[in-house]
């Protein structure tokens, strides 16, 4: 009696966890919370990391660092702004690009195209996405670089050489090569997610829109992309990270040069470029540190930038990250 | 999927030849690395037993390395400063010079076919104060060579590299302006110019960009036909860069060189020397405790110095004089 009152709990909690282990969902749950945390894991680590190395970096310069204009291993002397505003024009060069030219080719390829065109511009698109920025760096060393000095950047001076946008040698490096390149490494992104998400518009929606009278274009352009709004700008967000931190094919064509200049003719750097550059051959305590920070300003360049668009959809929308 | 089939395959093969063979590990300079390949496979060949792998990682990244202990030796296209030998206290590290390297001026005027360089004019232009090619002080030292009144594009190397500290080691020595502006790193603050990320990029740059001046490693510059120029020694004569001219700097400045082989060869004594030119090293602890790899690092360095130099000049490397493989082998020694 005694045996049977104790052991009674115990099977009934012994039925409880193999009732739980047999309950798919449980597990499912659990695995899935472990992936997920592994984001935030990761993330977690990587700023620590971060923070930690850049330590001596962070004591000597502190904010000065984000301000200071100089790069000067030998006297150990470093800023960073010439890097950041490198990686914000270039950035900001290729969204001007590719986004229009990303979104246009999207609505294109899923509104309008016959069904055999746009699967076949669909591939090369993708095809488009997975080449290794090196190549396209090389590619653009060899072809893009003396377009632009023959051509487009003379064509520039000519025409808006009055704006300080477009004074200066055309050396075929610089800023707006440097634009260029990330536009084109960025754009097939933009198209692939975006028509995606113009593909899962549902039917209804251009149907309503026909039925009342709608063009082919006002349905599109009025109904459909609103719908996919949100997946469109995922697309732009996806572009905008890629872009901040693209590192080889912008440090073969920017030219590497630590000054800061109006001119998007003229040759500057980004900070991921200047992180690849030198971190192998950096020796010194304070300037391995101050790559190290450099990586970390990039880390809330990154974050600040996104936030930033963020508030700018909800300021423009007024609706935030909500499906209309 | 046959990529994955090929990758396990590579792994279990390394996994095998770890079991069955001695392995050491050695890190650093990029510069020298397809000789090393060639000599530790070489090496291999003759002793089956152990195996070297060689990350071509950089200079910076092999003193980092060989100072935290992570690798058995290293190599560099620079020699250790005295704040870093300091800073590696389990043993001391010993610098052997393993082949010479030049570097050259490689530019693109249309119609000046050889030009001279003298460590004045080189840096003024990498100063910023010699702007263009018809300036007095180029056609100076270029007499009869027709040079255009145009702009002076400056190239440099944009990634830290040895190339890059020994010819700012070069101009430091040849300008005392630029030793006080600007110095003497693998990276330094470039007063002007674009930069091109590795040898291709600096070449890229100097052969599309009309009017331009850049510095490359010399083998570089053969290899891929560049023109470039002849360099003013310090005895006065134009030289052009070869592997005899470079060989000759070393042999120059063998006769000063101090103990531990930590020495710059920039700017050498001899009519026929090369200027701009440097050894380039393997970083070896004086105390290595395991004996078998004590004695295969020392068999190694042996047969660098002996049937590993034939190989350099296939490989666009200058081989050492005779001094200076004399002076190693009492180094080797040194090794406990």
């Amino acid at each position: 009696m005694g045996t049977a009152v104790v052991t009674a709990p115990q099977t009934s909690r012994s039925r409880k966890v193999v009732r739980f282990w047999r309950d798919g969902d449980q597990i499912a749950h659990l695995v899935t919370l472990i992936f997920a945390a592994s984001v935030f894991v990761v993330t977690v680590f990587l700023v620590y990391e971060l923070w930690i190395h850049s330590a001596p970096s962070r004591a000597k310069f502190g904010f000065g660092f984000l301000t200071g204009r100089v790069w000067d291993p030998v006297a150990e002397q470093f800023g960073a702004l010439p890097f950041i505003y490198g990686t914000v024009l270039t950035s900001f060069i290729a969204l001007l690009i590719s986004v229009p030219l990303g979104v246009g080719a999207a609505i294109f390829l899923s509104e309008l195209a016959p069904p055999s065109l746009s699967n076949a511009c669909t591939f090369l698109v993708e095809l488009l996405a997975a080449v290794p920025s090196v190549i396209l760096g090389l590619l653009a060393i060899f072809t893009l670089v003396p377009i632009m000095r023959q051509y487009i950047e003379p064509f520039l001076k000519h025409t808006l050489g009055d704006l300080p946008l477009f004074q200066g040698p055309a050396y075929g490096v610089g800023y707006l090569t440097a634009g260029l390149i990330l536009a084109i490494m960025t754009f097939p992104f933009i198209i692939s997610i975006s028509r995606e998400a113009l593909l899962a518009v549902p039917r209804e929606q251009r149907e309503a829109a026909l039925a009342l009278g709608a063009t082919k274009w006002e349905s599109t352009w009025q109904i459909v992309v609103p719908y996919a709004r949100l997946g469109i700008l995922g697309s732009i967000f996806l572009a905008l990270a890629r872009a901040l931190g693209e590192t080889m094919a912008v440090t073969m064509v920017i030219g590497n040069d630590t000054g800061i200049h109006t001119s998007l003719l003229s040759p500057g750097y980004t900070i991921a470029a200047i992180i690849a550059n030198e971190f192998t051959e950096a020796t010194g305590d304070i300037y391995l540190s101050s790559l190290v920070e450099l990586g970390l300003v990039l880390f809330a360049l990154t974050m600040v930038l996104n936030a930033a668009a963020q508030m700018l959809i909800i300021a423009t929308t007024g609706k935030g990250s909500k499906q209309p | 999927m046959r990529k994955q089939i090929l990758l396990i395959a590579m792994f279990a093969a390394a996994a095998t030849m770890a079991e069955s063979a001695e392995t050491i590990n050695a890190a650093g300079a990029t510069f020298p690395a397809p000789i090393y390949q060639k000599w530790f496979e070489a090496f291999h060949k003759l002793h089956p037993d152990i195996q070297i792998n060689y990350q071509a990682i950089g200079s910076g990244g092999g003193i980092r390395q060989l100072s935290e202990g992570t690798v058995d030796f290293g190599a560099s296209d620079m020699p250790m400063t005295d704040e870093q030998l300091s800073k590696v206290t389990k043993y001391k590290v010993l610098h052997f010079p393993t082949v010479l390297g030049g570097i050259v001026p490689a530019y693109n005027v249309p119609g000046a076919a050889s030009m001279n360089f003298s460590g004045e004019t080189l840096s003024g232009i990498y100063l910023g104060k010699i702007k263009k090619w018809n300036d007095p002080a180029l056609m100076k030292d270029n007499p009869g060579v027709k040079l255009p009144n145009e702009d002076i594009t400056v190239v440099h190397r944009s990634d830290g590299s040895g190339t890059s500290f020994v010819f700012s080691d070069y101009l430091a020595k040849v300008s005392p302006e630029w030793k006080s502006k600007v110095g003497v790193n693998a990276s330094v603050n470039w007063p002007v110019g674009l930069g091109g990320k590795g040898n291709e990029g600096v070449a890229g740059l100097v052969k599309q960009t009309p009017f331009s001046i850049g510095y490359v490693e010399l083998f570089y510059a053969l290899q891929n036909k560049m023109e470039y120029g002849s360099m003013k020694n310090a005895a006065g004569s134009f030289v052009k860069a070869d592997f005899n001219s470079v060989s000759d700097a070393a042999a120059g400045a063998a006769k000063n060189m101090p103990a531990d082989f930590r020495v710059s060869i920039n700017n050498a004594p001899g009519k026929n020397s090369y200027p701009i030119s440097t050894f380039t090293w393997l970083l070896i602890p004086d105390k290595i405790s395991d004996a078998t790899k004590k004695k295969s690092i020392v068999d190694f360095l042996q047969f660098m110095m002996t049937t590993g130099q034939a190989d350099a000049q296939g490989l666009s490397y200058a081989p050492l004089p005779k001094q200076v493989v004399d002076k190693e082998q009492k180094q080797i020694a040194l090794i406990k």
